[in-house]
């Protein structure tokens, strides 16, 4: 049992949780989306209602040097609303899909937060200081009568609070007949891709009335439609690569040298599958829910229903390890149709040295595979450890058969209880796991 | 010699016994459970998209597509002139599935003047999250009425926040904009 303690395991304790405590969750309250900046001192958090929290870490304390800085709450505001479209009759929902940083380049921080079909850029800064000693107004803000002023004085700049504003800087709209479900900056910091299910885009994060449509597998008569884009990323290197995924478990990587419209893929990743083990389910769980390139750009992982799976970019017949999820819940897919649990979009993410990947599961779980010493552990994300620095215990799941005492079987798993968004940091081993309505933060411990 | 040939016979008998065994070693639990879900959703076709399901779900209105197969109707569903013509579409579709009492009542097509009273509740646009924190508990109790209020009137199918609402969130005046020391909104 990996993380168990020994040798060069990492042990994870449990560091905060954020998020209400009552069972009764208000729709807008569930997260859907979890992401840290580039240097890991910020952490966003999307959820159902349009709403952005950042969380800031603080600086280490040099005196209490056995753990890292908490994260504390640094702004939080309203990046969506609901919508109404006229036109199609369709709502539109205001729940923030995805969230992705822009590296910092001056004071202030931009990420991208974009829901259904609007893409915004906000600016979040600080402010420090304030200029005090007007002569036209008081300290409050009223205007003063001039009749009534009869010195002058230069204005001075005070330290005041902290006050951290967030703004929309860009709103990036219209682009999209389909649900956008990934945004991707490229690393040339200029511009980013927006997928939806069946075209992707390429923005430039400056101009707004224009974007460029590189993919588009939308067929003539859509009843030929047989499969949609499920996510998209540009490669951490290259700024001219991207993938793309299908909901048929494929993986295409397009050259944007080799042509304005990238229809035609330079690579395709695909697993052959063995048409005698074809069923109804098939390729429901074989659609890829998530892609992530590993941060040195080299493999690319995917996730689809039961299984993690890391491909080389070099090698596209065939993923270089496949890691198992949930296993034991093929003998469950029946029931997983019924509740809707099998469409489930679970994320995946490497860790910043790109040697550990982790997913969530059902009942709270969260996996994690060492790509090294392929060993796996699951924890779970609750707050009956809730103590700073507790060590967090291993999980079992008996599949069948007799259940040893601290495992638990398969029928008692709370199907509702889902992790489908978690977060690494960049540079160490903070992990950010949201479950329905709950952030919580894990870190490794530190002797 | 007989050993081998019961050792490579395995692999190519096709006998009921044999064919037994290879599934029990892992290709039963996907087609069992196809078999179950068969079972009981007889009319279930091959393609998961054509499924009842989400074709219910279709009806209903509800576009949060599980499936990416609801995308084949989207483009059926979007044939309306504009939003009088969706409604009068739906309430026709909807007609032996409306509730006998209350909530179609309350639904405006133009007879009268709307009032806020009559028109189904939109949450307030500024409510805190919980994952910022409890501190400000006033504006958030204010958001949890406000949701409260959603709940207890009870919408009609397929017309969900379906109204010329979206304009009423800019001034809606029953929740004063928070206004915490950190924390400020340029829009």
């Amino acid at each position: 049992m990996a993380g168990a303690g020994g040798g060069n395991d990492i042990q994870w304790c449990f560091s905060q949780v954020k998020g209400a405590v009552d069972d009764d969750v208000a729709e807008a309250d569930i997260i859907s989306t979890v992401e840290f900046n580039h240097s890991g001192e910020l952490l966003a958090t999307g959820d159902k209602g349009g709403r952005v929290v950042i969380f800031q870490q603080e600086q280490e304390n040099k005196i209490q040097s056995h753990s890292r800085g908490e994260y504390n709450v640094y702004s939080t505001f309203q990046s969506h609303e609901p919508e109404f479209d006229y036109l199609k009759s369709l709502e539109i929902e205001e729940k923030i899909n995805k969230i992705r940083w822009l590296p910092q380049k001056n004071a202030a921080q931009f990420l991208l937060s974009t829901n259904d079909k609007t893409i915004k850029l906000w600016k979040i800064s600080e402010r420090d200081k304030r200029p005090e000693g007007y002569n036209l107004k008081e300290e409050d803000g009223r205007y003063r009568d001039p009749t009534t002023v009869t010195t002058l004085r230069v204005p001075v700049c005070r330290p005041m609070d902290l006050m951290v504003e967030a703004s929309p800087r860009r709103i990036f709209a219209n682009a999209h007949t389909y649900h956008i479900n990934s945004i991707s900056i490229n690393s040339d910091y200029e511009t980013y891709l927006s997928a939806d299910d069946l075209r992707i885009n390429l923005w430039h994060l400056e101009i707004t009335d224009r974007s460029f449509n590189i993919v588009d597998i939308k067929p003539a008569n859509m009843e030929e439609l047989t499969e949609v884009i499920t996510a998209a990323e540009f490669h951490p290197n290259s700024c001219n690569t991207f993938v793309y995924s299908s909901s048929k478990g494929t993986i295409r990587l397009c050259d944007m040298r080799a042509s304005a419209l990238c229809d035609r893929h330079s690579k395709l990743f695909e697993e052959p599958e063995d048409p005698s083990n074809r069923s109804f389910f098939s390729e429901i769980i074989s659609s890829i829910s998530d892609v992530k390139f590993s941060h040195s750009g080299r493999y690319m992982m995917t996730r689809d229903y039961l299984s993690v799976k890391i491909w080389d970019l070099n090698m596209e017949n065939r993923p270089v390890e496949t890691y198992q999820v949930h296993e034991y819940l093929r003998s469950k897919l029946c029931s997983l149709y019924e509740n809707d649990c099998i469409f489930d979009k679970f994320e995946c993410c490497w860790n910043g040295s790109d040697s550990v990947v982790m997913t969530g599961s059902y009942n709270n779980f969260f996996r994690m595979f060492d790509r090294n010493t392929k060993r796996d552990i699951t924890l779970e994300a609750s707050r009956e450890n809730n103590k700073p620095r507790t060590v967090l215990k291993p999980r079992k799941v008996c599949a069948s058969g007799k259940r040893k005492k601290d495992e638990i079987s398969v029928d008692s798993l709370d199907f509702n209880k889902k992790i489908l968004h978690t977060a690494w940091h960049p540079k160490e081993n903070i992990i950010a796991v949201a479950t329905t309505n709950n952030l919580y933060i894990f870190q490794d411990k530190v002797n | 010699m007989s050993q081998k040939q019961e050792e490579e016979n395995p692999a190519e008998e096709t006998g009921e016994e044999k064919q037994d065994t290879q599934e029990k070693e892992g290709i039963l639990p996907e087609r069992a459970e196809e078999a179950k879900l068969k079972a009981k959703y007889p009319s279930l076709g091959q393609k998961p998209g054509g499924s009842d399901f989400l074709m219910k779900r279709l009806q209903k209105g509800d576009y949060k597509s599980l499936h990416w197969s609801v995308l084949l109707c989207a483009d059926e569903m979007q044939k309306y002139f504009d939003s009088g013509d969706y409604n009068m579409a739906k309430a026709k579709m909807k007609n032996k599935q409306l509730p006998s009492a209350g909530p179609d009542k309350n639904l405006v097509t133009g007879d009268h003047i709307p009032t806020p009273q009559d028109l189904p509740q939109r949450k307030s646009s500024l409510v805190t999250s919980k994952l910022a924190g409890q501190s400000f508990a006033l504006v958030a109790q204010a958001g949890v009425q406000w949701h409260d209020l959603c709940l207890l009137q009870p919408l009609p199918p397929g017309f969900k926040r379906f109204s010329c609402l979206s304009l009423l969130s800019s001034w809606d005046y029953r929740h004063a904009t928070p206004r915490p020391a950190n924390f400020v909104i340029f829009l």
